[in-house]
């Protein structure tokens, strides 16, 4: 019966599979509409006064001149090169091809640097630092990506990790009590790793082996963190600050030579071992995810954890210790608050960034180095932000602030389409 | 699942009258009637054994007995964390070894203090009878509301992390209709609950129409939304729209008296708001188990392939699901600003948002469970103000004790393993057998 069925059903719906195959229409619109949203704003309404874009510091080893730029003109290009791109997606799309990978992220920073352009053109004093403008992003990024790692372990070996928030501000607060009672703040690093491990370990037990629903254990999880660190820092530091709340900076560790470098000196060479740190994890995770045995094993058992079981893959274990790793990582970004960007620690200092740093995670497709882009780019809007303040700008800084979870939002429902998972991503894994 | 679950026990030879089977399905889904929601599927654990046994052993395993437990070991173990940071206990604990009795006492000491106060802010105290569980109930009114919305979308399956926005947005919108609007007592509260309602819900329906839509998933649009809606009510606090006239700081005037919940009981702040909570409890129960909408929604959550192929309208269901998610908070927003508050500040919502997940998942996503959760984290909030200023322990203590509850419930295995309630195992292996051979079955049917 079925023989005779599927036959007819082969040749009249010959045409369905190609349709199926087809991509989704959904880069080329959203592309076109920002192209337009470019051409109209930062084109055609754009502003008359010419932006400064230093790229160096006076006084800089090597000294590079400023870019300067034409706010309305300089839109009017940087729009038509968008509407260029918009223009290919659409004719891959008519012939059938999906778009690269890299034309939406070209576009991103084409269309980021226009509205750049847009915004200082149109501000009191049209003039910013490129240098730190980017190098501020990456240190505002540092949390992010490592939160975002943490989000990549878990998922990818299907447990969802909502805790990152929790991870972040356990690993925060224990690096400056730690780093303040030892006078080191290398070791309160390391103790930041075991406070983000141990919150993950609390996730790890009630998803895997009490099967609690994964999101619920943490959505709690931030809430149980945020009391305690709370708690401890209204009884404990507050009243002795300088006993247990005043843990140092981890040193600026410049590379001879490459950090004068301009731009990309600063930010890939003159960092402290946080930031280092940072760009190993991106590509040892990557590496290990996608190119080793245990990379593998883990990915498999995300996806089709039965199948990893029969294999002979320890299904339950692997995902514990992935969890805690993830924990582990995430503790070191958020000893980056305390460490690092100021010197002690305050209630609720990560103030929402695990929340970005998942967002990260899901804009950059559950992969390592999507996640470390998605989470530069969310560091950009944090330090623009704060930019803007200073330079006066006629957009309100509330919009500034609410575009990385705008963006995110266009992101998870436009840009990024059907968002996919790992399969078994928050499914608890019963054996038999 | 219910009548597989009956019939199966009807097979057991020692099981005992049917009145206590019924008291059983009513433990496990109070008033859910046909089937346990999404969020005790988890906190059951797999753990089916409870339900045999005697009828003393039924009741200690009981999911209410469980949840008092769960209460008790959390204030306890808040207790732990409040004396570990006292400064008397840290005192004897240096000679603890010479007079152990001292440290002991010291320990008891710092947690009864607190407790105390916290009751005495929250329920009873000499000085003023129960003014202060009317404070408590004041509290508990958005919670409870907020909490229902969330309830409401974990039965269709959907994590509403999003209440903090819509309250946001409802309070905005209503208060906005309360201090801009001049209208007769009556019609002005009655809009002002429409549009703040009607916010609520749309900020709830974007949610439920980039799921159904787009796939996009619904935790991170609602966390995302959050802070969308903060950063919005911020800027507008920011204009002169909403300022009060000659004032620089982001804080609205004050609502009209008559856009405002009449004050139930003189003397204090409860207001009409709570009686409409209640009104609400009982509505969404009614919902659940009474109306057609409600069932669908329940299909959806409890297996949305069944459902599609039972004709529910997935796309449909969970865009209403999460603007009646949205409405609901949104009646918390408006208890707000037109009860509680009465102007409109950048921190109307508090953590009401964040305190009403624990809230929901606390009453097990049922109305009534959900109602009596509200009660007990408002008296928790309530009672934190008057510890903090007695007894000078950081309100935070309250966060750590209600996500304790909530880990505690949600993992009932966890609760017996402490109070050593384990059924016998030797007993239990056989009858628990089939019951998972059918739910293996399912599984694999999927």
């Amino acid at each position: 019966m079925s023989a005779t069925s599927t036959a007819p059903k082969a040749g009249a719906g010959a045409p369905a599979p190609t349709a199926a195959l087809r991509p989704s229409l959904k880069v080329p619109i959203s592309l076109s509409v920002l192209s337009l949203v470019a051409l109209v704003f930062f084109g055609l309404l754009g502003p008359g006064k010419t932006a400064e874009m230093k790229i160096s510091d006076p006084g800089d080893a090597v000294e590079v001149p400023a870019l300067m730029i034409p706010g309305q003109v300089g839109g009017m290009v940087l729009a038509i090169l968008l509407f260029a791109m918009a223009a290919y997606a659409i004719y891959l799309w008519t012939r059938g091809e999906r778009s690269p990978k890299w034309l939406p992220i070209v576009f991103a920073v084409v269309f980021v640097f226009a509205l750049l352009v847009w915004i200082v053109a149109g501000a009191r004093q049209p003039s910013i630092s490129l240098a730190g403008l980017v190098a501020g992003s990456v240190t505002l990024a540092v949390p992010l990506v490592f939160g975002s790692l943490s989000g990549v372990l878990c998922e990818r070996v299907g447990v969802v990790n909502i805790a990152i928030e929790g991870q972040l501000l356990g690993g925060a607060f224990t690096a400056a009590l730690v780093a303040t009672v030892t006078g080191s703040p290398y070791v309160g690093l390391i103790a930041a790793a075991a406070a983000g491990a141990a919150v993950s370990m609390v996730l790890a037990v009630f998803s895997i082996k009490y099967l609690v629903n994964q999101i619920i254990v943490g959505v709690v999880l931030n809430v149980l963190v945020s009391g305690l660190t709370g708690f401890l820092f209204g009884t404990v530091m507050v009243p002795n600050k300088a006993q247990f709340n005043t843990p140092g900076r981890l040193d600026i560790l410049p590379i001879p030579f490459l950090s004068d470098i301009p731009i990309i000196g600063p930010i890939l060479f003159e960092q402290s071992i946080a930031g280092y740190l940072m760009y190993v994890a991106v590509a040892v995770v990557w590496f290990g995810l996608f190119k080793t045995r245990w990379g593998l094993r883990v990915r498999a058992v995300g996806e089709h954890p039965q199948a990893a079981d029969t294999l002979g893959i320890n299904v339950n274990a692997t995902r514990f210790w992935n969890v805690t790793l993830g924990g582990a990582i995430a503790g070191i970004g958020g000893a980056v608050f305390t460490l690092v960007t100021i010197d002690s620690f305050t209630k609720e200092i990560s103030g929402g960034r695990g929340f970005i740093a998942l967002a990260a995670l899901i804009f950059g497709r559950w992969n390592p180095i999507g996640a470390f882009l998605a989470s530069l780019l969310f560091g950009f809007a944090y330090n623009l932000q704060s930019i803007l303040g200073i330079i006066g700008t006629p957009v309100p800084s509330q919009f500034m602030a609410m575009l990385p979870y705008l963006v995110t939002i266009f992101a998870v429902a436009g840009l990024v389409g059907r968002s996919r998972p790992p399969a078994a991503s928050g499914i608890p894994y019963v054996k038999g | 699942m219910a009548s597989k679950d009956k019939s199966s026990k009807d097979k057991n030879p020692d099981e005992s009258t049917s009145e206590v089977q019924a008291a059983d399905v009513v433990l496990d889904t109070a008033g859910g009637m046909l089937e346990p929601s999404l969020v005790p599927v988890s906190s059951q654990s797999g753990d089916t054994g409870h339900r045999q046994g005697s009828l003393l052993r039924r009741i200690v395993m009981g999911n209410g007995f469980v949840s008092v437990l769960a209460v008790i070991v959390a204030l306890f173990l808040g207790g732990l964390l409040i004396a570990s940071t006292d400064g008397d206990v840290a005192e004897t604990s240096s000679y603890l070894f010479a007079r152990p009795t001292d440290f002991l006492l010291a320990t008891w000491e710092a947690m009864t203090e607190s407790y105390v106060a916290l009751f005495q802010g929250s329920v009873f105290n000499p000085r003023q009878g129960f003014q202060p569980l009317l404070e408590t109930l004041t509290v508990a009114t958005p919670l409870i509301c907020a909490g229902l919305g969330v309830a409401l979308a974990f039965r269709a399956g959907l994590f509403n992390i999003g209440a903090q926005g819509q309250i946001i947005i409802s309070a905005t919108l209503a208060a906005y209709v309360g201090f801009t609007w001049h209208l007769p007592f009556g019609l002005h509260l009655l809009l002002v609950i429409v549009m703040g309602v009607l916010g609520g819900a749309a900020w709830g329906a974007i949610v439920g129409i980039l799921k159904a839509r787009t796939g996009a998933h619904e935790v991170i649009v609602t966390i995302m939304l959050n802070y969308v809606a903060l950063f919005l009510l911020d800027f507008l606090l920011n204009t002169a729209a909403f300022r009060r006239p000659g004032d620089n700081s982001p804080i609205s005037p004050r609502l009209d008296e008559t856009a405002t919940y009449p004050v139930l009981i003189p003397g204090s702040r409860l207001h009409l708001g709570f009686l409409v909570a209640v009104l609400l409890t009982y509505g969404v129960w009614w919902m659940l188990n009474r109306s057609t909408i409600g069932f669908e929604f329940r299909a959806v959550g409890a297996n949305l392939v069944a459902a599609r192929t039972a004709g529910v309208k997935v796309p449909r269901a969970t865009i209403l699901v999460m603007a009646f998610a949205g409405a609901l908070a949104a009646f918390g927003g408006v208890a707000q600003v037109a009860g509680t508050e009465k102007v409109l500040t950048g921190g109307v919502a508090a953590q009401i948002g964040f305190d009403a997940i624990t809230v929901a998942l606390l009453g097990r996503s049922t109305p009534w469970g959900t109602f009596f959760a509200g009660l007990l984290f408002g008296a928790f909030r309530a009672g934190a103000v008057q510890m903090q200023i007695q007894t000078g322990t950081p309100i935070d203590i309250v966060l750590v004790v209600q996500s304790l509850i909530v880990l505690f419930i949600a993992a009932p295995p966890l609760i017996r393993s402490i109070f050593r309630l384990e059924p016998k195992k030797k007993s239990k292996t056989p009858k628990v057998a089939p019951q998972a051979a059918v739910a293996n079955a399912t599984g694999g049917a999927k």
